[in-house]
């Protein structure tokens, strides 16, 4: 039993070993390789949600046995571990989901690099899930920017170099914040690991003037970390690099590692400055108001756009928005709802992203609007996915994105502030409208024959170039049945979780409520 | 603002951190060339090893090796900060050879380093899938 608590750690170090094993293997070896390795993750972190839920407590895991003032420490608590597993489920997903679109975006002699980096961003999604050290944090945040960068140029188009290029500048930009932030408070404290930071804040906060040194150290960082995961004035990166990148790296940017961006400052929040600390600084009510204001200005840009890639990456913004809105509304009842909102857009997202190419598969290969009009009845199972998605952004009940919504306005009211309880209605009634208006269009957009010749001669000419296929049907790679099936399994394991959330977000809640119980 | 002067002139080595922090901040971001932005950024992660260090130098301490046994705490310095600094160069260096090697990418197609001509260039594409 006890054997568990090594298990944080082998995610981890097993990851890295992967990554290196994937540069020997040829493209579909390191695929199946990879496929069977996160298979064996999930049921990693699956065990550690089930030994702390039975054991009722957080454990820590001290490297090299130095105890807590020095060392290096893993803390696994079921929040941790729920994410982990969710993260890792959503891997899984986006890779057999995008892996007919990899075989086209990516030159085949390097299929295997694409997956060492997956699993180097595995590994550092796993670090900043599970670690207790702040440094740690910074080290393994490099190495997620790195990874990700790497996920995005592998599909050799112009586009996607300057997407890359602008991605990375300003995530340097904000990994350059984050390091200095921890080096203030590093300065400050004393301390690296988390727990005893946070008993030195609290020293520092009791003290005449130190509120301000630690909220300047506190934004440097919040700023840092907002720049990386997308807060309001910072999303404009968005669309350029989700629009261009391959479809499981699209997945996994958007899904999971802007998510974990956002889980190492609610960490930081959590356990280095401590939570009742934190609601008292200015910066809380500062999140807030990004928050909204990146719901409102995010689906604005959304309907603005033309090609749905744009469309789904402003609307991630607006969704990010939701997030830091939970954040900075404080009271036990937001951070929880923080949390599932981003769990389920992470689910909703992924799916998503796979989902769009396929349309795009039968539309002449266009993501722009006017050609993808009817591609709903051209490939059934990918617009019926995309319908159902789409449902959830909107936030009709069933689906998780309804709960997220729906427990939002439920902490709003239990804050017992007059002034947050209107804006967050406000901000979620505009912000409902708006999802309601662009998704809604969409799904209807795809499910109407298009007028004149240059809409429905795209699939045509598709058609002619392969001789055996009819008009409108879906192309040939993904008419085989392990192509349907790499398809199909994903995308029912998404919607099934997604209506899960939907159906019985209180199971979720509850789990999430018990894990922030042990997490400061 | 004498006194601020005063406690800038006595921390002078934060200070000089904190200003090659803020060159290298603004370089990164408002600079065209992406050579000059990778400086930047360079300049930038400099500024904070340069505080870390500073911070971490305690002026007739030795740095923690023992050669003729231990003598007091009071002699040795902490030498984290100086292994935060080690492992902070690595990440920079390891970033700044991601981003040179994007660079030649980046020039090789558009036959420029300069992010705003190279986005202009790019505008008149075919756009997306």
């Amino acid at each position: 039993m006890d054997f568990i608590r090594n298990f944080p750690l082998f995610t981890i170090v097993l990851s890295l070993f992967s990554s290196v094993l994937c540069m020997m293997l040829d493209g579909r070896r390191a695929k199946r390789y990879t496929v069977c390795y996160e298979c064996f993750l999930i049921a990693l972190s699956g065990a550690v949600l089930w030994y702390v839920s039975v054991t009722g407590e957080a454990f820590t895991y001290v490297m090299g046995e130095f105890p807590a003032p020095w060392g290096n420490e893993i803390r696994a608590g079921i929040l941790e571990a729920l994410l982990a597993l969710t993260f890792l489920v959503i891997l899984l997903c986006s890779v057999l989901g995008g892996w007919r679109f990899l075989l086209i975006d990516v030159e085949h002699s390097k299929i295997n690099l694409y997956f060492t980096l997956i699993n180097l961003l595995t590994a550092a999604l796993m670090a900043l899930i599970w670690t207790n050290d702040i440094f740690t944090g910074y080290v393994f945040l490099e190495i997620l920017t790195l990874a990700s960068c790497g996920i995005l140029i592998v599909r050799e188009i112009g586009r996607t170099t300057l997407a890359a290029v602008r991605y990375m500048v300003l995530n340097l930009l904000g990994s350059g914040l984050f390091l200095l932030g921890v080096v203030l408070l590093y300065s400050l404290t004393g301390h690296l690991l988390m727990v005893p930071m946070r008993e030195a804040v609290a020293e520092i906060i009791a003290a005449d003037g130190g509120a301000i040194t630690v909220t300047f150290s506190l934004a440097v960082l919040t700023i840092g970390l907002g720049i990386k995961s997308g807060l309001f004035p910072f999303y404009f990166w968005m669309p350029d690099t989700y629009g261009t990148a391959t479809p499981t790296s699209a997945a996994i940017l958007s899904a999971l590692v802007s998510k974990a961006y956002i889980f190492l400052l609610f960490k930081i929040y959590w356990r280095v400055i401590g939570i009742d600390v934190f609601q008292e600084l200015p910066i809380h009510d500062l999140l807030f108001g990004l928050g909204i204001l990146g719901m409102l200005f995010g689906s604005v840009s959304a309907i603005r756009a033309n090609s749905i890639h744009r469309m789904l990456a402003f609307s991630s913004a607006a969704q990010i928005g939701y997030i830091y809105m939970g954040l900075g509304m404080g009271g036990p009842m937001g951070y929880v709802t923080a949390l599932f909102q981003l769990i389920a857009h992470s689910v909703t997202k992924s799916l998503l992203f796979l989902t769009t190419p396929r349309l795009a598969r039968v539309s002449g290969d266009s993501l722009l609007f006017q050609n993808l009009q009817g591609s709903g009845t051209r490939d059934r199972s990918a617009g019926i996915f995309f319908t159902l998605c789409s449902f959830s952004m909107v936030g009709i009940p069933i689906f998780a994105g309804f709960s997220a919504k729906l427990f939002f306005a439920v902490a709003a009211v239990e804050t017992g502030k007059l002034g947050v309880l209107f804006a967050t209605m406000l901000a979620l009634a505009i912000s409902s409208v708006l999802n309601a208006l662009y998704f809604l269009r969409t799904v209807i957009r795809i499910y109407t024959a298009g007028r004149g010749g240059a809409d429905i001669s795209a699939p045509r000419i598709y058609a002619e170039a392969h001789n055996d296929i009819d008009a409108g049907e879906p192309v040939p790679e993904t008419r085989t049945l392990s192509g349907r099936l790499s398809y199909w399994i994903p995308a029912l394991i998404l919607t099934g979780i997604n209506l899960f959330l939907g159906l019985f977000s209180w199971v979720t809640v509850d789990v999430i409520q018990r894990g922030l119980m042990m997490f400061a | 603002m004498k006194e601020t002067v005063l406690a800038l002139l006595a921390n002078y080595e934060e200070a000089a951190a904190i200003m090659l922090f803020v060159i290298g901040l603004s370089m990164l971001l408002f600079h065209g060339n992406l050579i000059k932005k990778l400086i930047g950024m360079n300049i930038m992660d400099t500024g904070s090893f340069l505080f870390l260090a500073s911070m971490g130098y305690i002026e007739g301490r030795k740095a923690p090796i023992l050669v003729d046994g231990f003598r007091s705490v009071e002699d040795y310095v902490n030498p984290v900060p100086a292994g935060l600094v080690l492992t902070g160069i690595v990440v920079s260096v390891s970033v700044t050879a991601v981003m040179l090697s994007l660079s030649i990418r980046l020039y090789r197609r558009y036959h420029t380093l300069n992010v705003d001509e190279v986005y202009l260039l790019s505008r008149h594409q075919l756009e997306d899938r």
